[in-house]
């Protein structure tokens, strides 16, 4: 349940960057399946302001990676009508703080035709956004808005925190019958490199991933997040002999409870990370979740540390934005000591 | 024959221009007008298109007086549109895609949807707005001009999946060609020259905004110009003509020569008789006269005087109509009114698989209807 699915293939791998993951996910899903096409703006002979359709044009042609007019509204109401003739589209947008035009095509349409149509039409779509902070980008280009979408029945909302998950998952929600919001942090987009099958294999859009195991404090978080989390878990595990167990949810909606509440059991302390702002969050939603399945087994207050309810800063003072290792290491000491 | 002259007495594929009168073949009186050409129907297909107008014009009274009964939720009247809906759907081949709005009961109707499942949704019950299998129509569109870029998906895929013989047509009022989709979507089906055809049914009201306070465009077809496809105005109150234009639109969005774009922008000049929906009074933002100015061309008279003229309906074959079109008008609202729906049903459909967080909520509610029963959960709403 939490693992990383095994590859199926495992002969060959290549050292990948996250960004290079999902390019690698994309390449493959369209090598299998003529059904799936890559839209946006700026992802054909471009390859995508990131680089993450990188050398799919020159290799499947206009027709299946398609450069958009500048429209985000066009491009998912496209996908929308794309997926309903019985392509895969896997649409682009280039940042999410730019994914508001296209909020009422995903959350009135997209999460919404099986149940409208009463499962006469379906939208296997998938929508990628980079998100998230910390590459010192303007405004507008380092939101973290995951909870809009995880509030939207029908949708599914996915966020990777390594590039071998980047490409299952990402394998996994073109696979997917129902429209999948693809969250890719791109704090992380070049931070790591690890083996990334070259062959196809999924991690399943429906299981949570224990990356440290510990005892004393849980701590749960996503996407870029992961990394300073780990740290903070190595850092208060070496000078304070606290031992945290890291839960990298991986899909946001819907949540893996069993995983959450396991981990929850066998620590009975929680620490909730996000970059996201606190209120509202999918914070509260975690912290509800175990108090909910396992309030007996709780031993201190939930701890939320997030980002501030506020506009994301300009770069100059993100750094006290997002949270870094040093607040998350506060975080579970507070826990802990409680 | 000059393009103008071809405006005023019959279809062009001219661009619509500023000064363009709309395209007609009927008269108000339904006299086919000098140098016009009828579409080429037979006498039983022109009967069956008389009879939807009519079924079209009878549902509607029905709708509205069963919403005035509190028998079905708020309703989006059609009368004065049937004609045009009626038509742009006989134009369509069954294998073609429909995108309609609230208010195309009419053409779903005639498209493949059954009667029963307009007034389903009107009744609560959500599946009424489940497709067959063989009737190519989606659920209807509330938000506004959403479904542009929809069907422009839907076109442009068929298209890459080598169904080309099948076109798509999207539905929307005047109203919508101030959202930014109506921009997007003829945007989208230009660059990608999809076949698509999309009716404006410019009803000259969107609730209580006239059309001259939603666009300073002269005509709303001109504005197809900007998107580098065509754009046509018909009288959407003139069956015949809204046919002929669809048809046409259709033929080319299928099967164009070199030189032409798939897509039109057909402007179907239309009125709005009564309340954009049952919980608005038109009385309140318009004069009784503009509406009586419009009926004066209303496309079911229209229809009846032309078959009358050609021989094809007589009074008792109207009267055969009538009687069949209230039968039938009947059924559905008896099997309406008769439906019934299961509270699992809310879960259903959401996702391909029912996540667990679902089925939990599905059996806390269901254990709750054993503890206290299905009658305690009215309460609040009574």
């Amino acid at each position: 349940m939490s693992s990383a699915t095994a590859p199926a293939a495992e002969t060959d791998a290549d050292r990948l960057t996250l960004v290079e993951a999902v390019r690698d996910g994309l390449y493959a899903e369209m090598s299998a399946d003529d059904r799936v096409v890559v839209l946006g703006e700026d992802v054909g002979k471009n390859g995508g302001v990131f680089r993450a359709t990188d050398g799919l044009y020159e290799e499947f042609g206009g027709d299946r990676v398609v450069d958009t007019p500048l429209a985000e509204s066009g491009i998912v109401g496209t996908a929308i009508g794309l997926a309903l003739s019985g392509m895969r589209p896997v649409a682009e947008i280039q940042f999410m703080g730019f994914s508001y035009p296209a909020f009422d095509q995903l959350v009135s349409h997209a999460a919404r035709f099986r149940s409208r149509s009463h499962g006469a039409y379906t939208v296997p779509m998938v929508v990628r956004m980079p998100y998230g902070g910390g590459i010192r980008a303007p405004e507008h280009h380092s939101e973290s808005t995951e909870t809009f979408f995880a509030h939207e029945p029908g949708l599914k909302v996915v966020s990777p925190s390594t590039p071998f998950d980047a490409k299952g998952l990402l394998t996994a929600a073109i696979r997917d019958p129902d429209p999948v919001v693809f969250l890719e942090p791109k704090l992380l987009y070049r931070a790591v490199r690890e083996d990334v099958p070259t062959g196809s294999y999924e991690v399943p859009l429906s299981d949570a991933a224990i990356r440290r195991e510990g005892s004393d404090v849980t701590v749960y978080t996503w996407g870029a997040m992961t990394r300073p989390t780990l740290i903070a878990a190595d850092n208060v595990a070496e000078e304070y002999g606290v031992d945290a167990e890291v839960v990298d949810l991986r899909t946001l909606s819907p949540l893996d409870v069993e995983t959450i509440v396991d981990s929850f059991e066998k620590t009975g302390r929680a620490v909730i990370v996000h970059e996201a702002p606190k209120s509202v969050g999918l914070g509260a939603e975690v912290a509800a979740t175990v108090q909910e399945h396992a309030l007996l087994y709780q031993e201190a207050p939930i701890k939320r540390v997030t980002g501030f309810d506020a506009p994301v800063p300009l770069h100059a003072l993100e750094d006290y934005y997002l949270p870094q290792a040093v607040r998350i290491q506060d975080g579970i000491l507070e826990t802990v000591d409680f | 024959m000059s393009a103008q002259e071809e405006a005023d007495h019959g279809v062009t594929s001219e661009p619509a221009r500023v000064d363009d009168e709309p395209i007609r073949i009927l008269d108000e009186d339904g006299t086919v007008l000098p140098g016009a050409e009828v579409p080429d129907l037979s006498a039983d297909e022109l009967l069956s298109m008389y009879e939807d107008v009519a079924l079209a014009r009878r549902f509607d009274q029905r709708a509205i007086s069963l919403q005035r009964q509190g028998r079905i939720a708020t309703y989006a009247p059609m009368t004065g549109q049937e004609g045009a809906q009626v038509a742009t759907s006989y134009a369509l081949e069954k294998r073609d895609w429909l995108f309609p709005t609230y208010r195309e009961h009419a053409a779903k109707y005639v498209h493949g949807m059954r009667l029963e499942s307009l007034l389903k949704p009107l009744r609560g019950h959500r599946d009424g707005y489940a497709i067959p299998d063989d009737v190519n129509v989606l659920p209807e569109y509330i938000p506004i001009a959403t479904q542009l870029p929809q069907a422009v998906g839907m076109a442009w895929g068929n298209e890459l999946q080598g169904r080309t013989d099948r076109a798509v047509l999207c539905h929307f009022g005047d109203g919508a060609t101030s959202e930014g989709d109506f921009h997007e979507g003829l945007n989208f089906a230009g660059v990608f020259d999809v076949p698509a055809v999309f009716v404006c049914n410019n009803n000259q009201w969107a609730i209580s905004v006239p059309r001259d306070r939603q666009t300073a465009s002269e005509t709303i077809a001109q504005k197809a110009q900007a998107y580098g496809i065509e754009g046509v105005r018909v009288d959407g109150l003139d069956p015949l003509a809204v046919y002929e234009v669809t048809r046409e639109a259709l033929k080319k969005a299928k099967n164009p020569t070199d030189d032409e774009r798939r897509p039109t922008l057909i402007e179907a000049v239309q009125y709005r008789y009564g309340a954009h929906t049952t919980a608005d009074d038109p009385s309140v933002y318009r004069e009784d006269d503009e509406a009586d100015a419009w009926r004066r061309k209303d496309p079911l008279d229209r229809l009846r005087n032309y078959l009358y003229s050609e021989g094809i309906l007589d009074e008792e074959r109207e009267a055969d109509i009538d009687e069949r079109i209230g039968a039938q008008i009947d059924d559905a609202i008896e099997a309406a009114e008769n439906a019934d729906a299961d509270p699992d049903s809310i879960f259903e459909h959401v996702y391909d698989e029912l996540p667990d967080r679902l089925r939990e909520q599905r059996d806390e509610l269901n254990a709750l209807r054993e503890k206290y029963g299905d009658d305690a959960f009215s309460e609040v709403l009574e």
